[in-house]
């Protein structure tokens, strides 16, 4: 216990893996979990000219579209540089109708000026915008602008319900309903709060379909040792990218208005949506059409953020929540916890607010804009297309059609000698998997094992994200691979 | 299963009993009774929502947040009535509440915002309106990102090249003490990190429970967040009869008394002061840090304010600084966070959210859950984390935009330590008022001598005193201040703070409009 100087005795710390909140402790998160400091640690190796079997890195593990190569839309950045440099008003570079965004948002802080502090809700005119965007989207069904809670991405609007959410002790401790496989938001939030987390499983066999049978099952079974609050879903799915159909929603609607369930859509891929026959319907518009019986009834949460879709703005941080039904003494207690955190960051609204609000026809910025907006889409659905097919020509990895997100979650099996190999070494054994993956290629994914999965099955998750001619080489890579791991371990 | 209870044998505890048989075979008309209405406007059923106020957390309804609070929310209905035409006693409200510069004309520093527009719309670096050195630190930046965009996630620490110049800031500031980019966490906003640690350090129950001291007055986000995080808060005042200054004693007493019902395991000390403005003495600092080190605390160092101080005599020491002055045998011990904001100081840039803080003699361990935690939110917006590069690697002399910097944050520097000045001035010549030296930081916390037939009033209507009578400020003269009771204060004492940050024109009419309420006060209620 001696300090490395050789002098007093290393006294023990106040804040200790014992002391400290246990809680937190129990908290996972895959997609920057241990393979990716693994990555980080290669990537830095290679900086320093340790020779590896490759020459470069590809993160193709977090849903970071810019990171990869995808351009931003230069609308939002020319709004977003007159934002925080007004002097460019007086730019001729720039179209006009970016500068009236940027005027009217400016017009909407205090002082004019994005530096200010917005009200916690989020500024009065994003608000505004972002209710008539999803009144649009909905085809009319009405949208308040003081149901919409804008936040510092969807990933906060999400932790601040189920923090309302959780309460009760023991058998009646808060239980929340997530799908497996999940995004890991879900589970590391549930744990920090002391949740109870409630696996529903999703069907791998009918392209990661959701069946209300199953959603009974885990219900009843939870219920011996909790109280069931929460049901929260993922569409279009992630890590599984199915998108739900219509028939599915209604029928969860059904479900949660049946067992008394509070619902959390997340819906931050709902511009993802690429394979024929799917189409995005938001939990929202299909409670209201479902007629006053469920939409007077089910309290739900919708989320949306700035980082997916074809915007990928994930650095600025920019979501926002609809909140449907809340108890009105619960809304206020809900406006006073998120001021306690002042407000989300302001460039972050601002980007919000355009996503909402983008050129119209007629407008000098439209044809550019949807040029970009359709190139980047059109990408995502063949790089979609194209991953499910070169990864379902690998004997003994079987793809689900990647029918929307930005995410594939294929099925891998794993030789026996290689899974017990894994246990021998306390990994999971598409960790294991996944590991030598990256020690040999360079290609850094999630094992499935981060995400949640049926007992005995291995998936990994990989984007599809980096450009389609880098995507191409790195399936290769990945089939030799397999083919090369199920050899050597046969 | 156990046997039923036995009916109570009390006449009025045996009826509640029935009822409460009956009600478990009848719930739905019971619940029908209770609530009145069965029909919902529609026309359809009532029913029980599954998020009510006794469902939800308890822990967020113990959540208090002055700043935004009461007061806050009647002066924006005012805002509304005005627009609407409502005539009233004033034409604008004036919202003194809250540490927000640019809101009240504050101007925010050129350069910041020539870089940030660069990352922003990297189409600039072609324009030749943009000087040399703006362009070269937005490159750098954006060569430090995914993608070389502002819009890709960054590390969850963040940038690491931008956290190297955190570091050497630090460097700089501390006359030379090492620190260590690896302890720098970019945060969404100081208070992001304030509330991860304090999580990371909440644990135990009942008697083991973390207990975390905080000063009385004290900013709101640290009650609220101990309250939300089920933590103890342990007060201990400062000494308003000698410029709020920290008392050792004080900090013995108080830790002491807690030690009774709780496990005290971090003392929080913002320094510069919010509310109260004070700045420690050196002095006091290695004194809080020899308590810290005896008595095993985990110190939290809320720094936002460092650049705002104003009085003669009264410097900046920062924590880390001074406790490695005092050599190994506290340097190597005390656990330290330090955290620091671009929402104050001259930059006021509260919109962005860009914050850090530095960890000092972290257990090894808890530095990789901690890393862990912040992972799960992924990165701290990076517009943010761009700002506070530039904020610790502003112009140097050999610079074009070095003069026009340093004009800038002179400027706005110098103005508030005017106003800091005048503020003090101006409240001390009102009879019943009594306003201590804003040494530093945005605000004046003065007391105020509220007549008995004004509480007396206050408490009928159920109102601290000190909201009473800032509500009645707020309806006579449009000005918001925050009640001293959102903020903590002596019992029977009364407060409030006020921001010094409307323009030097506009604060002389507001103070002399709540001399002139004062004594209309005194008067109406004596």
């Amino acid at each position: 216990m001696m300090s490395e100087n050789g002098a007093l005795p290393l006294r023990g710390k106040v804040l200790t893996v014992d002391t400290m909140n246990a809680n937190v402790k129990k908290v996972d998160y895959a997609v920057r979990g241990p393979i990716v400091q693994r990555a980080v640690q290669i990537e830095k190796e290679l900086k320093e000219g340790v020779k590896k079997p490759f020459e470069e890195v590809i993160k193709a593990n977090i849903g970071d579209a810019h990171a990869m190569g995808q351009r931003p839309i230069t609308f939002f950045r020319q709004v977003m540089a007159l934002c925080t440099y007004p002097q460019l008003l007086d730019d001729n570079k720039f179209p006009e109708d970016a500068k009236n965004r940027a005027r009217r948002i400016l017009q909407s802080c205090g002082g004019n000026s994005i530096g200010a502090y917005t009200t916690s809700q989020g500024i009065d005119c994003v608000r505004h915008d972002v209710a008539n965007y999803i009144q649009r989207r909905d085809g009319g069904i009405p949208s308040d602008p003081d149901n919409i809670y804008l936040t510092t991405g969807a990933s906060d609007g999400i932790v601040t319900i189920l923090k309302l959410l959780t309460a009760g002790e023991g058998r009646t401790r808060t239980g929340v309903m997530i799908s497996i496989p999940q995004y890991p938001l879900y589970s590391a939030s549930i744990a920090e709060l002391g949740a109870v987390q409630i696996n529903y499983y999703l069907n791998e066999e009918k392209c990661w379909s959701l069946d209300i049978s199953e959603l009974q099952r885990s219900l009843q079974a939870a219920r011996e040792h909790c109280d069931p609050r929460v049901l929260c879903i993922i569409n279009p799915g992630n890590p599984t990218g199915q998108v739900q159909s219509r028939q599915c929603i209604e029928d969860v609607i059904r479900f949660a208005v049946k067992e008394n369930l509070f619902l959390m859509a997340d819906e931050v891929y709902q511009d993802n949506v690429y394979a024929e026959g799917c189409e995005f319907h938001s939990f929202k518009k299909v409670l209201f059409e479902m007629g006053p019986e469920y939409s007077s009834k089910v309290e739900l949460a919708s989320f949306h953020s700035t980082s997916k879709c074809y915007m990928g703005e994930c650095g600025f941080r920019g979501g926002y929540m609809e909140v449907i039904n809340m108890d009105p003494e619960v809304k206020a207690q809900l406006t006073k916890l998120v001021s306690v955190r002042l407000c989300p960051p302001a460039p972050g609204q601002a980007l919000m607010d355009l996503v909402v609000n983008s050129p119209q026809p007629g407008e000098p910025s439209y044809q550019t804009f949807i040029k970009e907006r359709t190139d980047v889409l059109s990408a995502l659905a063949e790089k979609a297309k194209l991953t499910e097919e070169i990864l379902n020509t690998v004997p003994g990895i079987s793809c689900n059609p990647v029918q929307g997100a930005m995410y594939s979650f294929p099925r891998i099996t794993l030789p026996e000698r290689a899974i017990n190999e894994a246990k021998a070494k306390g990994q999971a054994p598409d960790m294991f998997y996944c590991m030598k993956l990256l020690e040999e290629t360079g290609i850094c994914l999630v094992p499935g094992s981060g995400f949640g999965q049926r007992e005995g099955t291995y998936h990994f998750r990989m984007t599809i994200l980096p450009p389609t001619d880098k995507l191409k080489i790195m399936l290769n890579k990945l089939k030799e691979f397999h083919q090369k791991f199920t050899q050597q371990y046969s | 299963t156990l046997p039923p209870p036995q009916p109570p044998k009390n006449p009025i505890l045996y009826i509640l009993h029935v009822c409460s048989v009956i009600s478990r075979f009848t719930p739905e008309i019971l619940r029908k009774g209770i609530h009145g209405d069965t029909m919902t406007e529609n026309g359809c059923e009532y029913r029980e929502r599954v998020l009510t106020m006794d469902t939800m957390n308890p822990n967020v309804k113990r959540v208090e947040y002055a700043v935004r609070g009461p007061i806050v929310q009647r002066a924006v209905q005012i805002e509304r009535e005005l627009k609407m035409g409502i005539k009233k006693p004033f034409t604008e409200v004036i919202r003194a509440n809250i540490g927000d510069c640019h809101a009240m004309g504050q101007k925010p520093i050129t350069f910041f915002r020539q870089v940030l527009a660069l990352c922003s719309y990297p189409d600039l670096l072609e324009d030749g309106k943009f000087p040399e050195d703006a362009k070269s630190r937005a490159r750098r930046i954006l060569q430090a990102c995914g993608g070389g965009s502002l819009g890709a996630y960054s590390t969850s620490q963040g940038i690491e090249m931008i956290r190297q110049d955190i570091a050497r800031y630090i460097e700089r500031r501390d006359g030379g003490i090492t620190c260590d980019p690896d302890n720098i966490y970019l945060s969404t906003g100081a208070s992001d990190a304030i509330v991860t640690m304090l999580k990371l350090l909440v644990s135990g129950e009942g008697m083991s429970r973390t207990g975390v001291m905080i000063s009385i007055p004290q900013y709101p986000l640290y009650s609220a967040t101990l309250a939300e995080l089920g933590a103890v808060q342990i007060s201990y005042y400062l000494d308003e009869d000698n410029c709020w200054s920290l008392d050792i004693s004080e900090l013995r007493r108080a830790l002491q008394e807690a030690k009774k019902h709780c496990s005290p395991r971090a003392l929080c000390i913002i320094n510069p002061g919010n509310p109260t403005g004070q700045v420690q003495s050196r002095q006091c600092i290695e004194g809080v840090i020899r308590f810290a080190a005896a008595e095993k605390l985990f110190l939290m160092a809320d720094e936002v304010y460092q650049d705002n101080v104003y009085a003669d005599g009264c410097k900046f020491h920062s924590f880390k600084k001074v406790l490695f002055e005092m050599g190994l045998e506290y340097s190597e011990k005390v656990e330290l966070a330090s955290f620091h904001s671009t929402s104050k100081c001259y930059m006021g840039e509260c919109g962005f959210r860009g914050g850090y803080m530095e960890v000092v003699n972290l257990d090894p361990e808890v530095k990789v859950q901690l890393t862990k935690l912040v992972s799960v939110r992924l990165c701290p917006p990076v517009p943010g984390q761009a700002l506070l590069d530039v904020v610790v690697n502003p112009p140097q002399p050999d610079e074009p935009s070095y003069d026009t910097f340093i004009k800038e944050r002179t400027d706005t520097l110098a103005t508030l330590a005017e106003k800091a000045n005048m503020t003090q001035e101006i409240l001390n010549q009102v009879p019943g008022i009594k306003c201590n030296p804003v040494q530093g930081a945005m605000y004046t916390f003065p007391r105020i001598h509220l007549p008995p037939k004004a509480i007396l009033e206050a408490k009928e209507k159920e109102q601290t005193p000190d909201m009473f009578y800032c509500m009645k400020l707020l309806e006579e003269t449009g000005i918001c201040l925050v009640p001293g009771s959102g903020f903590g204060q002596r019992d029977g004492t009364y407060h409030f703070r006020m921001t010094i940050l409307p323009p030097k024109e506009k604060l002389k009419i507001v103070l002399a409009k709540i001399k002139e309420f004062h004594q209309h006060f005194m008067a109406q209620y004596s």
